[in-house]
């Protein structure tokens, strides 16, 4: 039994490893993944252990890796992940792989390099392609507006090329006064023709001479990003006080910058005079980030340039595509192999990592190791040692010694497969298991979707919930293998065991609510009919037919319940079926939940067997267990006789007292505050007790109703069951015996026995409380006066078996190490107390274990009750769906019947998943959750152990893994 | 006596379920699992379904029905056995 319901047995073991062979068998280990390696170094700093060198040169090549993928990713070339997982490579092929990587990261570094200054070079050359393209337009134009202006003008100065000259000469002839205001108007009739060389005429505030104006105009040509021209073009203005000319014309096409990114670019150029104005317009370029290009005068200049242009474009494109083919041509070869460099890579890392947290043996010549192993699986890791010493040549095998007596806390290690982990984790989300503590996940793989199922037990929701989960297991190679990142699916999906049990036993708990839909099934055939005769039928159905009747059990009910589930009866009763499903449900609800509470008590009796701890078993599992009894479980026991021993007609003797029909049915809620508050009553339920009296005594159905011989049967039966020892029960026996001994009347007898169960609940408080701390206190009494002298102390110190040698790294010194007992197990379980003896502590903690648990039967209780409430609200919620929703649709007929009934099928669809499968399942979900781990679990579970955690390639190469998913 | 039938049988299934389920697990590393399972079904499941058993073996009150219904109760189900009330 042991083996599935504890975590597994776990040792603690040195391992003296040569140098030369420790990095193969760490390898090994990683490999086999079953052995914990503790950090012996932890207050060394990280930069101060042997292998920080080792783990650099890993780092730097995880991140040449990572460049590589990335680039990788760049080009859109598929990376080949195989899965696989390949052998941790030797050290000496570390370098191999260095070398590699510090090639390929070369080699792709300068390839990256020459193609970002060859597409520099390309989008200057186009973009001095452009300019001379646009300029020439632009002279070309001015071409043929000075023919016009020269035509105008009666001059033949114009300058054929130049379009300013014509503009320049126009303004000056027409102004020839000097005077600002025919400068405006003329600039003003220039602006109304809209023709852009007029503007020029605006550049021209030095008027002086015109002849020389022409040899003095020069001009820069430049590309601007087209976003800054607007700035660029009024500082211009500003800054040269409107002594320049800019014109400009869009690129349609947009070109691409150094890095890749498309910008749509603007060809300006700028007509000015003189030197200083040169160097301001410069400035400006500079500041705007515009490139200036040069830009010959003459037309042939132009042509020629361009011709040359244009070759220079068409030489780059070839050594660009060459470029970029060589590029594609590294990556595609590394796109095969990156995967596997990182695991190669991550593995080294982890070797060395995990060697780091070996101590150095004083002699330099080996390392130790110390590591927590499973018990069980010894061998495979002395096989997996040897073979790792064998693999790197080492003559001397590595020492493998099991340590003995080890006081320190043992990590928790239950084996799980992927049906159990889901459970195991729904545990551990509460808390890890201390070591060898009773694991609850084995329970709650049934508990958990059955209590999930009361809460939300429906026929139709219990299906669908169980198709769900059984598509996600069926398809569960096809989901794993789509790695779908996204975390509700990857909650369903880890989940999906627990959804197909609880959708199970929702189907299951479905049946016996008969609950499909809120509608109900007759498979057996109801036990109840008509009992009305036919003439009163049709009398009220003709006058109206509105009125209800209730069905009397003594004539409807046939005697025998409906075999299997409610009776279809109760669905058709609308005025009083909550009043019978409630009372059900309750009672349902206190049975389960009590049984349970036993169960976890039970495993408490368990756990203290198992680390052999008597105290706890008679001071606090039993006085435990008497307090449930006394007051719980006796009450489960009155639901059941309730059940059993009355029924709706009456008209017999029940246990002495003559019961004359339902009205007088013991109230059990009202019986159970009366027996706290100790409530005298009468006793029976009519007057006289005498057969055939109708005369009720009193509200009878608070009367006591039963004598107390029979009740003390069964305490003495409960009693013995819960093996009082006989200092305990003693007392309440002779209390019991006295007072029948006194009271010569057997009817008497009830309320002191309900007394008494109240005193024993009563005495088992202090009993919790105080019996233990105070017996711990004296066995640490005597354990002081048995004391060893100091020097055998001494001696024992050298011969125990708790401390070893350890050596620091860096320094020569060695020292005797002491396991200290780190472990600050709870007094309850009454071992591993260090030699400080805190009674305080331990009073403490007593008493709020023992309010907890008094106090907690009482509000568990109560709380199991949220049983009966989720169930009642899902039935509830769904019976309004089907009749405030899809009932409509069956009132009318015809063609429009047939529509309704369609449009409000889907509507009845999506609120039946939205609401009762999805939230209402969420909310009876965690509900199920809080019963399992406050109500059941706080019974028996302490929870204060830390997990076991491996050193494991496979789980180091899935977190990775997983972590480059997410990112 | 009708009473027992359903009693015995149903209690003697998951008996069977729940003692004889765990002799029938083929050996192999979560045979205790599957056993612990198999018993844990058989109770939970029998204790839910005793508990509504119990619960309608005596009725306390009978189910308030609007007399259309009854009418269709005394076609469909029939009537009782012993004398039939008038209102």
């Amino acid at each position: 039994m042991d083996a599935i319901h504890r975590s597994e047995e776990i040792s603690l073991a040195q391992i003296y490893l040569q140098n030369e062979a420790a990095y193969n068998c760490v390898a090994e280990m990683g490999e086999l993944g079953l052995v914990q390696f503790r950090d012996l170094n932890a207050d060394v700093s990280p930069f101060q252990r042997k292998y920080v060198a080792e783990i650099r040169r890993c780092d730097e090549m995880e991140r040449k890796l990572r460049y590589l993928e990335r680039e990788i990713k760049r080009d859109d070339i598929p990376i080949l992940d195989t899965g696989e997982s390949p052998e941790a490579p030797q050290p000496r092929e570390m370098s191999d792989l260095e070398a590699t990587f510090e090639k390929l990261e070369h080699e792709l570094r300068e390839v990256n390099q020459n193609e970002e200054m060859l597409k520099k070079n390309f989008v200057e050359l186009t973009e001095l392609k452009h300019i001379l393209r646009k300029t020439q337009t632009f002279f070309e134009e001015g071409d043929a507006e000075s023919q016009v202006f020269s035509e105008l003008d009666m001059t033949d100065h114009a300058e054929p090329t130049s379009q300013l000259m014509a503009a320049f000469r126009y303004v000056f002839t027409t102004d020839s006064k000097n005077s600002t205001e025919t400068e405006r108007q003329a600039l003003d009739s220039l602006n109304a023709e809209e023709s852009p060389s007029h503007d020029n005429a605006r550049l021209i505030q030095d008027r002086g001479d015109g002849t020389n104006a022409k040899a003095h105009l020069k001009f820069v040509a430049g590309i601007i990003q087209r976003d800054h021209l607007v700035g660029f073009d009024r500082l211009l203005w500003h800054a040269c006080r409107g002594n320049v000319f800019l014109r400009q014309a869009e690129i349609t096409e947009s070109l691409s910058d150094a890095s890749g990114n498309t910008v749509n670019k603007v060809v300006f150029i700028i007509f000015f005079q003189g030197d200083q104005l040169k160097s301001r317009v410069k400035k400006i370029c500079e500041a705007y980030h515009a490139t200036l290009y040069p830009c010959p005068d003459t037309p042939q200049e132009r042509r020629e340039m361009s011709i040359g242009v244009m070759t220079r474009i068409e030489d780059l494109k070839t050594v660009l595509g060459q470029t970029q083919d060589h590029r594609h041509r590294v990556l595609v070869a590394a796109a095969k192999n990156v995967r596997l460099w990182m695991a190669k890579v991550r593995k080294i890392k982890s070797i060395y990592y995990t060697l780091n947290m070996c101590n150095v043996d004083l002699t330099q010549k080996c390392l130790v190791a110390e590591v927590w192993f499973p018990k069980l699986e010894e061998d495979r890791i002395r096989i997996s040692l040897k073979r790792g010493s064998d693999e790197s040549g080492s003559t001397v095998a590595p020492i493998f010694h099991v340590m003995q007596n080890v006081k320190e806390k043992h990590p928790t290690y239950n084996r799980t497969n992927k049906f159990t982990r889901s459970f195991q984790n729904i545990v551990d989300a509460y808390g890890i298991a201390s070591y060898r503590e009773i694991n609850p996940a084995p329970y709650t793989i049934i508990t958990f979707p059955f209590l999930f199922a009361i809460m939300f037990g429906d026929f139709g929701h219990g299906t669908i919930m169980m198709l769900f989960g059984l598509f996600l297991i069926l398809r569960e190679k096809q989901l794993e293998a789509a790695r779908i990142r996204d975390d509700i699916f990857q909650t369903f999906f880890g989940g999906r065991y627990v959804i197909f049990l609880m959708g199970c036993f929702s189907i299951y708990t479905g049946i016996i609510y008969n609950d499909a839909f809120s509608k109900s099934f007759n498979l057996f055939g109801s036990a109840w009919s008509n009992s009305i005769n036919e003439k009163t039928l049709h009398d009220l159905i003709s006058s109206g037919g509105e009125k209800i009747l209730t069905l009397e059990p003594n004539v409807s009910y046939d005697g025998s319940p409906y075999p299997i589930g409610v009776d279809p009866i109760w669905n058709l009763a609308d005025t009083n079926k909550l009043n019978f499903l409630n009372s059900m449900k309750m009672k349902a609800s206190v049975l389960i939940g009590i049984s349970q509470m036993t169960f976890g008590l039970g495993l408490s009796y368990y756990n203290h067997k198992f680390f052999q701890s008597r105290l706890d078993i008679i001071y606090v599992f039993i006085p435990q267990m008497l307090f449930l009894t006394s007051i719980f479980i006796y009450l489960c026991f009155q639901i059941v006789v309730k059940w059993i021993a009355y029924d709706y007609a009456g008209g017999y003797t029940k246990f002495g007292y003559y019961y004359p029909g339902a009205g007088c049915a013991p109230a059990l809620l009202i019986g159970l505050i009366n027996m706290f508050m100790m409530k005298d009553r009468e006793k029976g339920f009519v007057v006289d007790n005498t057969q055939g009296s109708h005369e009720y005594l009193g509200a009878c159905h608070t009367n006591f109703w039963y004598p107390g011989q029979s009740f003390f049967e069964t305490i003495f039966l409960l009693i013995a069951l819960a093996c009082i020892p006989v200092m305990l029960f003693a007392k309440p026996y002779f209390l019991w015996k006295e007072n029948q001994m006194r009271t010569a009347n057997g009817h008497a007898q009830l309320k002191t026995v309900e007394l008494i169960l109240l005193l024993i609940a009563l005495t088992m408080i202090p009993i919790m409380l105080f019996v233990k701390p105070l017996l711990l206190r004296r066995a640490h009494k005597r354990r002081n006066l048995a004391r060893p002298a100091s020097r055998e102390e001494l001696l024992s110190i050298l011969t125990d078996e708790d401390s070893s040698v350890r050596a620091d790294v860096n320094e020569d010194d060695a020292q005797v190490y002491h396991y200290e007992d780190t472990s600050d197990k709870p007094a309850g379980h009454g071992h591993g107390h260090g030699e400080e003896f805190n009674f305080g502590d331990i009073m403490v903690y007593q008493a709020i274990h023992t309010i907890e648990f008094a106090l907690g039967c009482i509000s568990h209780t109560a709380s199991y009750l949220r049983l009966w409430a989720l169930s009642l609200a899902h039935a509830q919620l769904s019976d309004v769906l089907w009749s405030m929703v899809f009932r409509h649709a069956f009132e009318l007929d015809g063609y429009v019947g047939a529509i309704a009934t369609f449009v409000l099928f889907f509507i009845f669809a999506f609120l039946t998943l939205a609401i009762l499968v999805l939230m209402e399942g969420l909310s009876a979900f965690l509900h199920a959750l809080r019963l399992h781990w406050v109500e059941f679990q706080s019974k028996f579970y302490a929870g204060d152990g830390y997990v076991f955690n491996p050193f494991s390639f496979e789980k180091i190469l899935e977190d990775a893994r997983n972590t480059e998913d997410t990112q | 006596m009708t009473v027992w039938i359903p009693l015995v049988a149903v209690t003697a299934f998951w008996l069977l379920v729940g003692a004889g389920g765990p002799l029938f697990v083929p050996a192999g590393p979560n045979k205790g699992i599957i056993q612990t399972m198999i018993v844990l079904t058989a109770v939970c499941c029998h204790l839910f379904w005793i508990v509504v058993y119990l619960h309608q073996l005596n009725p306390l009150i009978g189910p308030q029905i609007p007399v259309r219904t009854i009418m269709w109760i005394h076609e469909k189900w029939g009537d009782a056995a012993g004398p039939l009330v008038s209102d």
